[in-house]
């Protein structure tokens, strides 16, 4: 879709909301170096949220929504939880159907769009908590995986079921006391990163979104391979401050200590030789570019 | 008016797909259109129809009887009349690829049966809210533990509260017919719902009939997902941020009226497909001798074995009709009132243990002591003609069955 289509009959412009002014005057689309430094200027795609003061999840969301490589020909698919409370406000196309079903919906969604567009790009970006992506839907996040389904997978791990009030889940960890795990959690976190890179996946990165530099990078990098290579998936730290008695202002903090060397959530990323040829090529078109502007 | 197609499709008319087909006016297609002779299992048909229904996405999973129907569309993928075609994980997930299929803008297609309806049934309230014409074909199965695979109308019942259209076809020619009409109604604009077109396992999908098929190079005009009263997902059409404030975790007025709205919407919309349905099927029953005293009231085939049953009684000297339902969503409320408003007494042949029908039947009629629950077969039982005669007769007190010996 190009900005022709989201043009306001000028009779109607004065009693338009404001975002979607914003979103006609403001819009990022179609520009090719978009990013999280665009984040307070174009508020087009995002701007109000409806989570809890200072929740990193709602950081997140901010820099996957600048990141998106293509947001004008992105359709994003939710599950039920923390994130279905933020997809009313984004202004991408975005389906909200069960809980736990959201790889499902997208490999429907991305073959539909193939079928009805062929040649034009049309990127599908799953955004899911935990509980959907490893637990209730787990059964369809790796099947999607091994069918090569061509989308990118977003998991926001906060170690637990936030939206319902804080209960174990399958991303939580061990030992740790919450609802459901009474005498604390009796196994292991699961590592859906590694599953994912035995399942097919041809990028995963596991890490926190304390940097919206970082968080831009893996998100361009899944996106643009789903594209072209094959199934990405992206486990992102968004910890739930309220269930883990923390304070608006901690988050940010939160997620710098989990991150540290030797920690739950430092830095991993899996990618495959064919995966990194094709971000060469990337970078090195990028390159050329500059070369032929300098 | 009924069954409109839009400026996008009506532009289509007359010109080929990819595979040679001309996109043909539904109601030409349905009623004008030359047609041929074939000898063909219920599979068979389901195949042929799809052939000519356009269809973009076909999610297929493997569940007795309908795992051959589902594999032959995977034929026609391979021979370029379907655009996608996968096998899903489960027939949970199998109705979610349906759905962001249909998010996406697809006209999609799938088939289940018993277990398989019941596993995938969060989805279809889902696809009703989300206005989904997905067309599923149910070809009814046991749903019952110990494990059955055998014929049995059970999960029909669960449908009926789900809000998406259900028709349930007697013969194999209906089966050709509706897969076809189903997608015309469902996806008027001012219906836009997901449609169920049952059919007895294995009585029909099994079983060899003479057909009549349409010419194979005639097709429906493909689906126009811009005539949905909401957006398509595609990106095609401006994104708004829906609310502020999601409805899901509100507890106020506005919110619970939301809600309760958006049902009633989706009911009315049900409703509103009968006047669609009733030029596409002739009405939502048929009725046959209504003005006797005696009615069948039936649907699916039980409405084969009540037509048998009928010619035995006449052989007795009973005079009995035949009200045959089409349509189990919208329900024929008034039709069925009108048609059995002579009868004293109405009898209700089902192969399910419940009688759903019946107990549709008895929330319906007026002087609901003339419905006699039954004869019920179940768990893959046959329900031979001699069983509803038996019942009638004892009911009524009519002497002693000659019928009685045959085939001792």
């Amino acid at each position: 879709m190009s900005k022709e289509k989201i043009q306001i009959c000028p009779e109607f412009y004065d009693i338009m909301p404001p975002e979607y002014r914003d979103l006609v005057e403001q819009a990022t689309f179609g520009k090719e170096d978009r990013g999280w430094k665009d984040i307070g200027q174009s508020k087009e795609l995002i701007e109000e949220h409806s989570l809890c003061a200072g929740c990193p999840e709602s950081m997140a969301f901010r820099y996957i929504l600048a990141s998106l490589p293509n947001p004008e020909d992105t359709v994003m698919v939710g599950s039920t939880g923390c994130t279905s409370l933020v997809f009313p406000h984004v202004a991408v196309h975005n389906i909200h159907s069960l809980f736990g079903n959201q790889n499902a919906v997208a490999s429907g969604l991305k073959r539909a769009l193939s079928v009805r567009f062929p040649g034009k790009v049309k990127d599908v970006v799953v955004l899911a908590g935990d509980g959907a992506t490893v637990d209730i839907g787990l059964d369809m996040t790796l099947q999607s995986w091994f069918r090569q389904e061509k989308f990118t997978t977003i998991c926001f791990d906060n170690e637990l079921y936030a939206n319902t009030g804080g209960q174990e889940s399958g991303l939580m960890q061990k030992g740790f006391v919450a609802k459901m795990a009474p005498v604390g959690k009796q196994f292991e976190k699961v590592s859906l990163p590694e599953i994912a890179r035995e399942s097919g996946c041809c990028y995963v990165v596991h890490c926190t979104v304390s940097k919206p530099n970082l968080v831009e990078k893996v998100v361009r990098n899944a996106v643009l391979l789903a594209r072209e290579v094959g199934p990405t998936y992206l486990q992102l730290y968004t910890p739930c401050i309220l269930e883990i008695g923390k304070d608006s202002m901690e988050g940010l903090q939160e997620m710098r200590d989990a991150e540290r060397p030797g920690e739950r959530f430092r830095y991993k990323e899996y990618i495959t030789d064919t995966a990194k040829q094709f971000l060469a090529g990337i970078d090195a078109q990028k390159k050329e570019k500059v070369a032929v502007l300098v | 008016m009924a069954n409109e197609l839009s400026e996008t499709q009506r532009s289509l008319i007359g010109t080929k797909n990819k595979k040679g087909q001309t996109y043909t006016d539904p109601n030409a297609l349905f009623f004008d259109a030359p047609r041929t002779t074939a000898f063909y299992t219920g599979s068979e048909v389901i195949k042929e129809a799809i052939r000519r229904a356009s269809v973009d996405v076909m999610v297929a999973y493997p569940i007795t009887p309908q795992s051959e129907a589902a594999a032959l569309i995977g034929e026609l993928y391979a021979e370029g009349y379907v655009a996608d075609y996968m096998r899903g994980e489960s027939e949970f997930a199998v109705m979610s690829q349906c759905a962001g299929a249909a998010f996406g803008g697809a006209r999609v297609f799938t088939t289940t049966a018993g277990p398989g309806t019941m596993r995938a049934f969060e989805n279809f309230p889902m696809w009703v809210g989300s206005r989904l014409p997905i067309e599923m074909i149910v070809t009814c199965r046991g749903i019952n533990s110990p494990l059955s695979i055998q014929p049995d109308t059970l999960e029909i019942y669960f449908l009926l509260g789900t809000g998406m259209l259900v028709w349930h076809a007697e013969t194999a020619q209906e089966f050709f017919d509706w897969i076809l009409k189903g997608y015309i109604v469902a996806e008027q604009p001012d219906v836009h719902l997901p449609i169920a077109v049952c059919c007895d396992g294995f009585f029909v999908t099994h079983t060899k009939d003479t057909v009549l098929l349409t010419p194979s190079d005639l097709c429906l005009p493909p689906y126009d997902p811009y005539r949905s009263p909401v957006p398509c997902m595609d990106m095609e059409v401006p994104p708004v941020r829906m609310m502020r404030d999601p409805f899901v975790m509100k507890s106020n007025y506005i919110s619970y009226m939301t809600h309760a709205s958006w049902q009633e919407e989706t009911r009315a919309a049900c409703e509103r497909s009968r006047k669609h349905t009733i030029p596409m099927l002739g009405g939502l029953i048929d009725d046959e001798g209504d003005d006797a005293e005696i009615l069948l009231v039936a649907s699916g085939t039980a409405v084969s074995q009540s037509r048998e049953a009928i010619r035995l009684l006449e052989d007795e000297g009973i005079r009995v009709g035949l009200v045959k339902i089409k349509s189990l969503r919208p329900f024929p409320f008034h039709e069925l009132r009108e048609a059995t408003k002579h009868a004293k007494y109405i009898f209700v042949p089902e192969f399910n243990v419940i009688g759903w029908l019946a107990t549709e039947l008895k929330a319906a009629l007026p002087d609901n002591h003339r419905i006699i629950d039954g004869p019920h077969v179940a768990g893959g039982m046959t329900m031979p003609a001699e069983v509803i005669v038996e019942t009638i007769q004892k009911t009524l007190g009519i002497g002693a069955m000659s019928l009685a010996g045959r085939g001792s």
